[in-house]
């Protein structure tokens, strides 16, 4: 017998007892599917992560403040790092540009249109740190940090939410925030978004306009961070040695009282690669128990298909059914019955991702290699637990057989 | 065809043993029709199983068709079985949910056959039986004597050395018994061995030769003159 006939043989015996089969393959199909889902789910999210860690910018370094466990805290916490820690890491021969860094939650008024999003407050080179480009207008001055000035640097988001799409008549406006006024000096390029987050959504003022104005509480100079990019990529090692000898110099620290974290991109990459990574494993054994569980479940029915169909088993022997033959068709309805599972469950792990990834507006990533792996695997499941129901199966004595009621 | 010399068949289950056939010496030649017959117990249904290689005897010898039974293996044996025995059984032991051609191709298909001459042989087997129009049927389509006959087609279709009926019409009413011994007569007429066990001697008068069997041994063998003829 070849394997089309085979399998004729073994779909007729799956189809005559539907309901039956169906409920054998679920334990595979929900193995699979929660599988499939969570390493696309999981995989589209690392992807955003990532991405979203890139679109930082090249050659990043940031220093952010990590005492009493707090890393990168927002503006108004309690915080060691303050606008004084950026003038000696900028005076590093390797740092290309420092930009301090922080950040308080504004609404935005610009007579009806109100909007509300968090503002940067920051120094000119954050622009050419974050390759940011000003669409119209143009961006802060050092002078208009040092004075203080009411000026605000729109993203395109934030400038079509107040002053609609052309934005043109927005250069030279007086916007409030906070109830602040302050006059918009530029527009930024859109940069699009990077996953859930809208890059354009945003705007940028001199960081001490923003400490003077929307500190909230705490400590008055705490900033949230330093970011600093290195003139070459080689030198981003050395670059973070230098800094964090620097900021123990200006902090006065000994050895491990660092109140501070210097970490390059890298760093930030690796850290969310670990965590992804963790959690692909865990996921890996949950699915490899309810693989495990759905096999059981096809051997149980196997073995009682084999017991009903004892007779039919003597007959095919009877008339000239080898060992091997009565081995194979058993074999190959278990491994249909699993792979077939396999792959409605590749299907619903799927559709759940989609879904999953809609709701949270997460890219859910397919990959080719979980599909494959999943139907390889339940094909394996159907092998290890269908042969042990083949071979009693195959090993029947044609004589008891028949005469079995 | 069948030749049987000094066959002994022990069954040994842990303490007990059961001494089933007890020097068994025969011979049944090509075209013959016989019937085996005795009570329960009798030891005819081991003599079945032995001619019909799902067993093998103790010792002596068993050669069927120039082929000695005794020494072939498990695979040996199906091939045997597939080859040169037609089964017909008491309850047909069609299966279900495929139909009456499909039936009657099975052990063409363990024989390796193409689809096209099984097909051809499969038509041609159920033409003779008288079931031609009927072969898409499945057997709870079909009654009782018909499903017999679609297993006496299926019995022919490797064309083998003999037909091997275990109480053929065990299961079925008088006048689908008189069918169905009618076919195998005309089968025999047509030049086929067939070996008949049962313990009706209605049904063992159709034959041409009656074996009785007692106590493991052969108690009678005899030519049967008052055959009836359908």
């Amino acid at each position: 017998m070849n394997i089309g006939e085979l399998l004729k043989l073994s779909f007729r015996s799956l189809q005559s007892n539907l309901l039956r089969s169906f409920l054998t393959m679920l334990g595979i199909m929900i193995g699979v599917a929660t599988v499939i889902a969570m390493i696309s789910i999981g995989q589209g999210t690392n992807n955003q992560v990532t991405s979203q860690i890139q679109s930082l910018g090249s050659n990043l370094i940031t220093v952010t403040a990590s005492s009493s466990g707090q890393s990168g805290a927002g503006g108004g916490s309690e915080g060691t790092l303050t606008l004084e820690d950026a003038e000696p890491i900028s005076k590093i021969s390797t740092v290309k540009y420092v930009a301090p860094v922080m950040q308080a939650s504004t609404s935005f008024k610009n007579g009806a249109n109100i909007t509300s999003t968090s503002i940067i407050g920051t120094t000119p080179s954050y622009a050419d740190i974050k390759s940011w480009e000003t669409d119209i207008g143009r961006f802060f001055t050092e002078d208009e940090v040092t004075d203080k000035a009411k000026v605000v640097v729109l993203g395109a988001s934030t400038a079509e939410n107040l002053f609609g799409k052309a934005g043109f008549d927005a250069i030279g406006s007086i916007v409030k925030i906070n109830n602040i006024p302050f006059r918009v000096i530029g527009v930024l390029k859109s940069k699009g978004s990077s996953g859930t987050t809208d890059l354009d959504d945003t705007a940028i003022s001199p960081i001490t306009t923003v400490q003077a104005r929307f500190q909230a509480g705490g400590s008055k100079n705490s900033i949230r961070q330093i970011l600093v990019e290195a003139k070459n990529p080689n030198t981003i090692q050395s670059t973070m040695a230098l800094m964090e000898y620097t900021m123990r110099q200006s902090h006065k620290l000994g050895n491990g009282e660092d109140d501070f974290k210097v970490q390059s991109q890298e760093d930030v990459l690796s850290s969310a690669e670990s965590v992804t990574k963790t959690l692909t494993l865990f996921l890996g054994g949950v699915a490899a128990i309810s693989l495990l569980v759905g096999g059981i479940g096809i051997m149980n029915i196997m073995l009682v298909s084999v017991t009903e169909r004892t007779r039919e088993i003597g007959t095919r022997k009877a008339i000239g059914a080898k060992e091997g033959t009565i081995l194979s068709q058993f074999l190959v309805e278990s491994v249909t019955l699993a792979i077939l599972g396999g792959i409605i469950g590749v299907l619903l792990g799927f559709g759940g991702s989609k879904l999953v990834g809609n709701m949270m507006s997460i890219k859910t990533a397919i990959s080719m290699n979980s599909v494959l792996l999943a139907v390889g695997f339940s094909a394996c499941i159907g092998i290890i637990f269908g042969v042990f129901p083949a071979r009693k199966a195959a090993k029947l004595d044609p004589i008891e057989a028949l005469r079995y009621e | 065809m069948i030749t049987f010399d000094n066959v002994d068949k022990i069954y040994a289950s842990g303490e007990m043993r059961v001494h089933a056939l007890k020097g068994v010496t025969l011979h049944i030649e090509e075209r013959e029709f016989v019937s085996i017959m005795g009570p329960s117990g009798s030891g005819k249904s081991t003599m079945m199983n032995v001619i019909g290689c799902l067993d093998k005897p103790s010792s002596g010898m068993y050669t069927l068709d120039g082929t000695v039974i005794g020494t072939a293996t498990a695979k040996q044996l199906s091939e045997v079985r597939n080859q040169k025995i037609g089964f017909v059984f008491q309850n047909f032991n069609l299966l279900k949910r495929t139909s009456a051609i499909e039936n009657v191709e099975l052990p063409m298909l363990y024989a390796g056959k193409s689809k096209k001459q099984r097909r051809e042989r499969a038509e041609y087997c159920l033409e003779l039986v008288g079931l031609k129009d009927r072969m898409h049927h499945k057997p709870n389509e079909l009654s009782g004597g018909q499903q017999q006959r679609v297993a006496i087609a299926r019995a022919l279709s490797n064309d083998p050395s003999i037909i091997l009926a275990d109480e053929p019409t065990g299961n079925l009413d008088s006048a689908s018994s008189e069918e169905i011994m009618g076919i195998f007569k005309q089968l025999n007429n047509n030049g086929n061995t067939i070996v008949i066990v049962t313990h009706e001697p209605e049904i063992a008068v159709h034959t041409h030769r009656i074996i009785w069997f007692r106590d493991g041994k052969i108690e009678s063998d005899r030519l049967n003159t008052g055959r009836v003829s359908v």
